[in-house]
């Protein structure tokens, strides 16, 4: 493991939960690492598979998607389906090669601002361990 | 897509020391004001104040800006604020995105070197993502004047003649034959002990009469469809085998009924009878007989004794009608008002408390029946009757037990119900009110007094002469052959384990989500909070809203509470509910899904996806041939965007959360800094 190396993580929250998790944990002053950076969704049924495969081309070194708890949906089931897409492309990216370790899906609500840092302690700790992510090293993509 | 040039204005806020404390925000306006499309960078001490947003607008009216970006807060904070700013200046609110530096940096971040290059990557990511919003049409549709209110308890009552006070139109649902709920069954009320009938009756009343409220009993609502402002629900009027015009409420047939105190009353909680055509209690409202069509036995076995149903024969009004089918009404409503309600907590669960062996060990509700004065006792405190109501004894030591069913994690309820401590020291004060000489124990865990006017009640039990002792007892059990009960515990303020002997136990039994609580989930699309109990929207600001729309909740079927809660309670869901029909117009979502049928290939897997029922597949022309095509129905769309990551072809999309919106987000934030 490469104590030195910082890696990036992007992180595709919902809206309702999880955002507001990411939100309750700046209101009560818990520091973590810097390494995550948030992109707001809706719901986590939003977040295109290929949203992760995208991340991981850019260069992240870690993906996370996290909404709501199961049966707390702020529109019903979106988390579930959000769940099933998650195991079917981690399975994908495993097949191709990428450590697991980058990859992680977890339930946080409003009111899990402690479990939000947890999350991203872990998210950063399995990026550290995968190492910088070079697969899918390409050129800059322009949109 | 937009022909004129993007023209951005950044605008970074300090929040005080909150964010400029941590973020260099001079180096982020910098940083920012040379990315591309950016024509103006500023930072400023609180955008959100009036010189700070004033700030904004001025630069909107002058430099002609056509985007903005505000770094400051969570958007779920202050969103609305600067979306209301655009719009004073004639820009379209959609044309905003927001940067969370503060929530979700400077407040979570020391190192101010990292927490600077982030907050830039944050706001570069915003501009890379407004440079693609679209300007989005806020729609407004017409509210239905009149309220759907399911449940008629006291929460329901209170809520439907508010609605109808105002001037508005209700429907009244309540399941079974009379409105009242649990509240009809009290006999006196805590902490003021009025007589829970003389508050009620006249409310009753008034639901039945109002010339605004529809009441309808013996229904259910077996479906809705619809959105805030136009809901369309299926009404199934049960049929009562009683013509409702008819009946006099005279109540010969039910003397005359064959099966005439061989019936459990489900009104006194199985401790008195009824027959099979029934009036559940003699201040029902509506005041009409219903036959239970389980128990009947014209309707169970065909034929009732050789005369045929003396029921029938007796009317003289002629109101039985055994050929009576349910009735399926059609209502539309702008709003509804959920107030099922509760189950107490089935005492056989605790076995180790005996209920179910033992006729002197009853519940709290069973015991409401047996005070009240229009119970099957007459109020008389009788224990142990047999079937035909004669026998029985009078207690003289009575103990009441507290938190049975709540603040037990093995039984899976670990909430407390919150009207346990009070009712149970109502009952034990009405004991010593009949029994002066009886000897009346309370065993509690604690006791909570924290209403208005509790503490004081408490008291003046305790002054009574009851007696309070700290225990939750292990077991309670039956010794020899007579009435004598055994209730084992520990009083845990003296350390000593104590065998204490009662001729009745009462089971303070606690409050639980109703055990059809499903059939209303499935309807509504309503949450459970971790309790079984409806979730509200928030639980500080949002009591009686729920996550949808238009729908709002009144009472128990929130939580435990008592009735001065649920009145309060039921008053605010129906002024939530009245501010929607008072207005006539709701906003619906913007930010909802639109479909590129040119790209669409019909697969329908969105349509199976939606929650909300809000895509079908709809035939259209294309070239000439006849195809499916998806099509949104923006009034049932909430844009969560669920069906843009099932859709295969990338046709369907959420207005700003697009793809080509996500993944410049991505294209920023996904790549390392070294
Ligand atoms: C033993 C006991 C003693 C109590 N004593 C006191 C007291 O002294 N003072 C006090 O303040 N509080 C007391 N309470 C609390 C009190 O009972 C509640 O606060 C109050 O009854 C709540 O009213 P509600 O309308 O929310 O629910 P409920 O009274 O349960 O009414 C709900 C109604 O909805 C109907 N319903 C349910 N599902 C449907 C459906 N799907 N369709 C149509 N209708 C439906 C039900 O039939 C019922 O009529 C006591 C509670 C208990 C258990």
């Amino acid at each position: 493991m490469n104590e030195d190396f910082e890696p990036t993580i992007v992180a595709f929250l919902c809206n309702w939960c999880s955002y507001a998790g990411a939100d309750l944990a700046g209101t009560s002053r818990m520091h973590y690492l810097p390494n995550v950076r948030i992109i707001r969704v809706m719901c986590s049924g939003r977040v295109n598979p290929l949203f992760l495969l995208n991340a991981l081309q850019q260069g992240a070194d870690g993906v996370l998607i996290s909404g709501c708890h199961p049966g707390d949906c702020h529109y019903l089931e979106g988390n579930y389906y959000a769940r099933r897409r998650f195991v079917l492309m981690r399975k994908l990216l495993e097949h191709v090669g990428v450590d697991p370790g980058r990859i992680n899906m977890s339930w946080v609500s409003a009111s899990e601002g402690a479990k939000f840092k947890d999350i991203i302690e872990k998210a950063v700790e399995g990026a550290k361990e995968s190492g910088p992510m070079e697969q899918f090293k390409r050129r800059k993509i322009n949109w | 897509m937009e022909s004129t040039r993007p023209k951005i204005g950044v605008y970074i806020c300090h929040c005080g020391i909150n964010i400029a404390g941590v973020v260099d925000v001079e180096a982020v306006t910098e940083y920012a004001s040379k990315l591309p499309g950016v024509v103006v960078s500023r930072n400023y001490s609180y955008m959100c104040s009036d010189p700070g947003q004033t700030l904004i607008k001025d630069d909107i009216r002058e430099k002609g800006l056509n985007r903005v970006i505000v770094a400051s807060c969570s958007p779920r904070m202050h969103e609305p604020t600067f979306r209301k700013a655009l719009a004073e200046t004639g820009l379209n609110p959609y044309y905003l995105e927001m940067a969370n530096i503060r929530e979700q940096c400077s407040w979570v971040h020391e190192d101010k070197a990292k927490a600077t290059e982030k907050a830039e990557k944050l706001v570069e990511a915003a501009v890379a993502k407004v440079l693609l919003l679209e300007a989005l049409e806020e729609k407004e549709v017409d509210v239905t004047p009149a309220c759907l209110v399911i449940g008629g308890g006291i929460a329901g009552i209170q809520a439907a003649l508010d609605i109808a006070e105002a001037g508005f139109k209700v429907y009244l649902v309540e399941k079974t034959p009379s409105v009242g709920g649990h509240m009809a069954q009290l006999d006196k009320t805590f902490p003021t002990l009025d007589c829970s009938a003389c508050i009620l009756t006249p409310k009753m009343v008034d639901v039945a009469n109002h010339p605004n409220i529809e009441l309808m009993t013996y229904s259910q609502v077996e479906s809705v469809e619809g959105y805030v402002g136009n809901f369309k629900a299926t009404v199934r009027k049960k049929a009562r085998y009683v013509d409702f015009d008819k009946c006099t409420g005279c109540g010969i047939c039910a003397e005359n009924c064959r099966l005439l105190n061989r019936i459990p009353s489900e009104f006194d909680e199985g401790i008195g009878m009824r027959s099979a055509i029934y009036l559940p209690f003699p201040q029902a409202v509506p005041a009409k007989y219903t036959i239970d069509p389980e128990r009947c036995l014209q309707l169970t076995k065909g034929k009732c004794g050789k005369e045929g149903p003396a029921c029938k024969a007796s009317c003289q009004a002629d109101a039985v009608n055994f050929d009576q089918k349910d009735e399926l009404l059609e209502i539309d409503v702008g709003t509804i008002i959920v107030a099922t309600g509760y189950d107490v907590f089935d005492a056989k669960r605790k076995h180790e408390y005996g209920y179910a062996e033992n006729p002197n060990v009853m519940t709290g509700l069973e015991f409401e029946r047996l005070v009240s004065a229009s119970g099957p006792t007459g109020g008389k405190i009788i224990v142990g009757r047999d079937k035909k109501g004669e026998g029985g004894f009078e207690p003289k030591k009575i103990a009441f037990i507290h938190c049975v069913g709540s603040r037990d994690k093995s039984l899976g309820n670990e909430y407390c119900s919150r009207v346990c401590c009070m009712y149970l020291a109502k009952q034990a004060h009405l004991i010593k009110d009949k029994l002066p000489d009886a000897e009346v124990t309370v065993f509690y865990m604690d006791v909570r007094a924290f209403g208005k006017g509790f503490e004081e009640f408490y008291d003046r039990v305790r002054r009574e002469g009851i007696r309070y002792i700290r225990g939750n007892p292990s077991e309670i059990y039956k010794k020899g052959d007579d009435h004598a009960l055994i209730v084992k515990v520990e009083d845990t303020l003296l350390g000593t384990p104590m065998e204490y002997e009662a001729d009745l136990v009462v089971l303070g039994v606690g409050l639980e989500p109703r055990q059809d609580v499903r059939e209303i989930i499935d309807l509504f699309k309503l949450s459970q909070s971790t309790d079984g109990f409806f979730l509200e929207a928030h639980p500080k600001l949002r009591p009686v809203d729920t996550a949808s729309d238009g729908i709002f909740l009144a009472g128990c079927c929130q939580g435990p509470k008592d009735i001065p809660d649920t009145v309060a309670q039921a008053k605010g869901a129906a002024s939530s509910a009245l501010t929607l029909i008072a207005r006539g117009k709701v906003k619906v979502e913007a930010q909802v899904s639109a479909v590129n049928a040119d790209e669409c290939r019909g697969c329908g897997l969105c349509v199976e996806v939606c929650p909300f029922g809000a895509i079908e597949l709809v035939e259209t022309n294309r070239q000439g041939n006849i195809v499916n095509v998806a099509s949104v129905n923006e009034a049932l769309c909430k844009g969560c965007g669920s069906c843009a990551s099932a859709c295969l072809s990338g046709a369907i999309q959420p207005k700003s959360f697009k793809d080509e919106q996500i993944l410049p987000q991505i294209a920023v934030l996904g790549v390392r800094t070294e």
